[in-house]
């Protein structure tokens, strides 16, 4: 058990380290920040001075082993755009995106997988093919088009929702959250919506395959010729089965969304981490932009440690402790 | 004991035609609803695509031809010269309808190119994988594990936001992504098939390892591949619109459906809703009946029905 | 003699394809009787397993149950609503299936499926519930059984899991048991251990016995009366020591001949020519003809009747005679 937890987590430091390396050269690569940053009549004086602050003019390699020393202390440069940390910057923002990804998730277990069990159960009715039908429409529409229409329809035409921002937001142990006002859940439920959607298809699919083939096991027609109810049937024999697939890929899909609600958010004009980094990318500001991917990755490498934690503790068959007997 | 009076030709048994449930049971039976939609939108679409330049109303990167004055008109408008605007005109006075036939060529020839390459690259890697084993195994393995631990649009993200504006470097990026995936399927194939006796018969013969593994390794896996490679078309086509609907992927010069989507963005909340909206139409058809149809081929060769 | 606990006429069991519904079970007619246990023998592609299956009323799309009457104490099990035959499965009648790997849910305990068993049909109080599983498993003779019922269907040896399968078929002590090549998969010292226990239990408490299986040898040892089947339908049937000692049906007949034990060493083992022929396959008339050698022009044209012989009956026209006995 001990060696297991240590294995994966030597597992996901090396791919920390790796990160930080690729994504540190790769962003450094880019264009020339100090064009952005100093004006065309600045002195050369100005410049020099200006380069030093970033420190800009020293090796690569020296900028590399800086910035994982003070990463290592949470500090990942100053936005070259804002002015204060990078990291500072991006957990302000972390909230609004966790509340829409928390939304968004609850939604796809609340919707997917029901609708993935009817659909498993009647795969052959008309209830079922329609409902698989609709899922392959929720996962091809492109995500961010589908978030204009939606603005289209309940801002524009219908006038019901806000286009665009986050609501009034009531502060909960110094984080501000939205919501817990009405106001805030007018503006956060489209964008949540709008997260949703793809992932709801996909949860459903999974869902309704895994149902449909727990459907034709042997234990199945066994519990039945022990007379065993119809309810009970899926609820205990079937839904148990296909709950631990269901629960790892809901886990993984949270990764997922975080870096999918960058698109939401540039469409909602959200004030998340996504919308942060894209700013961001447009205005060079590497600091901002090698955070981020770095916080994202360490969350990923948390949720996949998590998740894969918890598939051993939901499946009997995976072994963590030796047998006793 | 005397010889049994065989008949060689006996005939055999008639099945039942009709049963008190035969015909409900039947109808369960038959197969999904039709994917002919799919096939015939899908056929419509490439059609039209190659033949854009022949038939679209007007050439949409030609800028002598466009009036700005004639922008932001709704569908169905008519231009000084008489030619309607079928689906309206954008900010630039360019005809939708044109726009986007020009626009679904870009993206489909991203799409296809990206998974092509990506299908070939992914499957060499994952062939490789499979039969040389040992350390090139583990270190391509590594790779492929690290690549697909990570959500693709933020890879894809940060290379462009690296490598700047461009179809290739789009197409470079889709690569990058993606292949990793193709490695997987290939390998796990691959290394199943690799136990069997065919392979063993053709080492025995001396054949060089490469032979091996492209004429007969190749071919035996190629299956799971082409069917995932199918459905991943509509994924390179979305991602790709993705990018540049964030303003990361093709350039203004040659503008996809996404980069078409973006533009008309700005005059959604002023009602002119249709520069955005009828791209996004015909990409949702494109994506759409590309997915129908690989669901239903990877249903078709699903080797458990 | 003793009532008769289930009585099937004529049944029927098709499996539907476009081109038309193949019957699996093609005219089965069985009588059981309380207490007895009957022998269902046959070779894969028989039928056998799904007349198992039909008598329940678990054969699911595309197969069907066609025609044909299924008397359980006299009601007609086939005339019953699905909650009806619900409330009989697992209770009155109960089934083993063939390989208990697959039959138990791997990520619940032994002990909830037990329980489920009764549970469904009786509202006992937990407590007592648990108490009557762990008797059903000490009856089996699996040791420790409180540890047992809290542990996983992984964690069981073939044995014991059917074992434990066995011990489900009793717990609401059913009048009939259908037990589906229970032994198959496992091996053959094991296989004795079960036999014994199997026949042990159902001679204690007057439970009726349906025991399908390939293996004439296990029928030998285990049953009261036989019936062997073959391409859907029963071909003779009669007691176990008559059929075995005098069988009437050539197909029976070379059946024991190519039984192992029944060979002389050092020749060639017997064999039946040709092969059993698939469910769409079936030459018209008597499904045997193509391999028996004692067939006549009228065995191609129609299907034998059944021919009554006091406790024995045959679906043959050469039927082999009395006198002959076999080699």
């Amino acid at each position: 058990m001990v060696l297991f937890v240590f294995r994966r987590l030597l597992q996901s430091l090396f791919v920390l380290l790796a990160v930080s390396l690729v994504v540190f050269f790769a962003v450094y690569a880019v264009g020339d920040p100090i064009e952005l940053l100093v004006s065309p009549e600045a002195t050369m004086e100005d410049r020099a001075a200006m380069i030093a602050r970033l420190g800009l003019d020293k090796p690569v390699w020296e900028q590399y082993f800086t910035f994982l020393w003070n990463a290592l202390q949470g500090d990942m440069g100053k936005s070259f755009v804002h002015g204060v940390p990078a990291v500072e910057l991006i957990l302000q923002r972390m909230p609004a995106t966790f509340e829409l990804v928390v939304v968004a998730i609850t939604l796809t277990v609340v919707f997917g997988i029901p609708l993935g069990l009817v659909a498993g159960l009647h795969r052959d009715d008309y209830t079922g093919r329609g409902i698989m039908a609709g899922s392959v429409l929720g996962f091809s529409l492109p995500n961010f088009w589908q978030g204009m229409m939606l603005i289209l329809f309940f801002s524009v035409w219908l006038g019901w929702l806000p286009a665009s921002g986050r609501g009034e937001t009531v502060s909960v142990f110094g984080i501000p959250l939205s919501i817990l006002t009405v106001n805030g859940w007018s503006h956060l439920i489209m964008p949540a919506i709008n997260l949703a959607i793809g992932n709801i298809a996909l949860v459903l699919r999974l869902t309704a395959t895994g149902v449909y083939e727990a459907q034709t096991h042997e234990y199945v027609k066994f519990a039945r010729a022990k007379g065993v109810r119809p309810e009970r049937i899926v609820r205990r024999h079937i839904l148990r089965n296909i709950l631990i697939p269901v629960v790892t890929v809901v886990g993984m899909e949270f990764g997922s969304l975080i870096a999918y609600s960058t698109i939401t958010e540039t469409v909602f004009a959200w004030p998340g981490m996504g919308k942060l980094l894209i700013d961001s990318i447009y205005q060079l500001d590497r600091p901002v932009v090698v955070a981020y991917v770095m916080l994202v990755t360490l969350i990923f490498v948390i949720i996949n440690c998590i998740v894969d934690f918890m598939y051993a503790a939901l499946d009997p068959r995976v072994q963590l402790v030796s047998p006793s007997h | 004991m005397a010889q049994p009076t065989q008949n060689a030709r006996a005939r055999t048994i008639q099945p039942l035609a009709e049963t008190p449930r035969r015909a409900s049971i039947l109808k369960k039976l038959r197969a999904r609803p039709t994917v002919k939609g799919s096939v015939i939108a899908l056929i419509v679409l490439m059609v039209l695509v190659f033949a854009a330049p022949y038939f679209a109303p007007q050439d949409p990167y030609d800028l002598t031809k466009l009036n700005l004055l004639d922008g932001r008109l709704p569908p169905f408008s008519e231009s000084m010269d008489g030619m309607v605007y079928w689906l309206g005109t954008d900010d630039q006075g360019r005809d939708m309808l044109s726009a986007i036939l020009y626009g679904l060529r870009i993206s489909l020839v991203v799409g296809l190119t990206a998974v092509a390459l990506s299908t070939a690259l992914g499957s060499m890697a994952g062939l490789l994988a499979a039969y040389i084993g040992g350390f090139v195994d583990a270190l391509i393995m590594r790779i492929v594990d690290f690549v697909l631990g990570f959500p693709t649009i933020l890879v894809a993200l940060v290379l462009l936001a690296m490598m700047g504006r461009g179809v290739d470097k789009v197409i470079l990026a889709l690569v990058l992504v993606q292949w990793a995936n193709y490695a997987r399927i290939m390998r796990s194939r691959a290394l199943q098939e690799r136990r069997k006796e065919y392979v063993e018969a053709a080492a025995n013969l001396g054949f060089p390892s490469w032979r091996i593994m492209v004429f007969h390794l190749l071919p035996n896996c190629i299956a799971p591949v082409m069917v995932f490679a199918t459905i991943q078309i509509a994924t390179a086509i979305a991602l790709e619109a993705t990018l540049s609907f964030l303003g990361v992927g093709v350039p203004i010069t040659e503008p996809s459906l996404g980069l078409l989507i973006s533009n008309g963005f700005q005059y959604l909340l002023s009602g002119d809703y249709w520069i955005s909206m009828f791209p996004g139409i015909a990409l949702l058809v494109l994506i759409l009946s590309i997915n129908i149809v690989g669901d239903r081929l990877r249903e078709a060769l699903d080797p458990r029905r | 003699m003793s009532e008769i606990i289930l009585e099937v006429r004529g049944l029927r069991t098709a499996f539907h394809t476009e081109a038309g519904a193949w019957p699996a079970v093609d005219g089965v007619d069985l009588t059981v009787r309380r207490g007895e246990i009957l022998g269902l023998v046959g070779e894969s592609g028989s039928g056998k397993s799904v007349t198992g299956f039909s008598i329940l009323g678990l054969i699911d799309p595309p197969g069907e149950v066609v025609s044909g009457t299924v008397l359980f104490k006299g009601q007609d099990l086939r005339k019953l609503d699905e909650e009806s035959l619900r409330q009989l499965r697992g209770n009155r009648i109960a089934m083993i299936f063939q390989d208990p790997l697959m039959t138990l849910n791997p990520v619940l305990t032994v002990g909830e499926q037990m329980m489920e068993a009764i549970l469904t049909h009786e509202n006992v109080p937990t407590q007592q519930a648990r108490e009557r599983c762990r008797e059903a498993l000490a009856m089996v003779g699996i040791p420790a059984p409180d540890k047992r019922l809290n542990s996983y269907p992984h964690e069981f040896s073939g044995g014991m899991r059917q074992r434990v399968a066995i011990a489900i078929a009793m717990l609401n002590k059913p009048d009939l048991i259908i037990c589906d090549e229970p032994t198959t998969a496992l091996d053959v010292t094991i296989q004795g251990q079960i036999l014994y226990r199997m026949q042990e239990i159902c001679r204690q408490h007057n439970t009726a016995l349906i025991w399908i299986t390939h293996d004439l040898g296990v029928v030998a040892e285990l049953a009261d009366n036989v019936a062997v089947m073959y391409a859907g339908r029963i071909v003779e049937s009669g007691p176990v020591a008559e059929v075995l000692e005098a069988p009437r049906h050539p197909y029976t007949k070379g059946l024991l001949e190519s039984m192992p034990a029944n060979s002389i060493p050092g020749t060639r083992l017997h064999q039946i020519n040709g092969m059993a022929p698939s469910l769409a396959g079936r030459p018209q008339g008597c499904a045997f003809r193509p391999r028996c050698p004692y067939a006549i022009d009228r065995c191609a044209e129609e299907v034998p009747d059944v021919t009554e012989e006091g406790v024995r009956s045959f679906r043959c026209y050469v039927p082999i005679a009395r006198e002959t006995a076999t080699a």
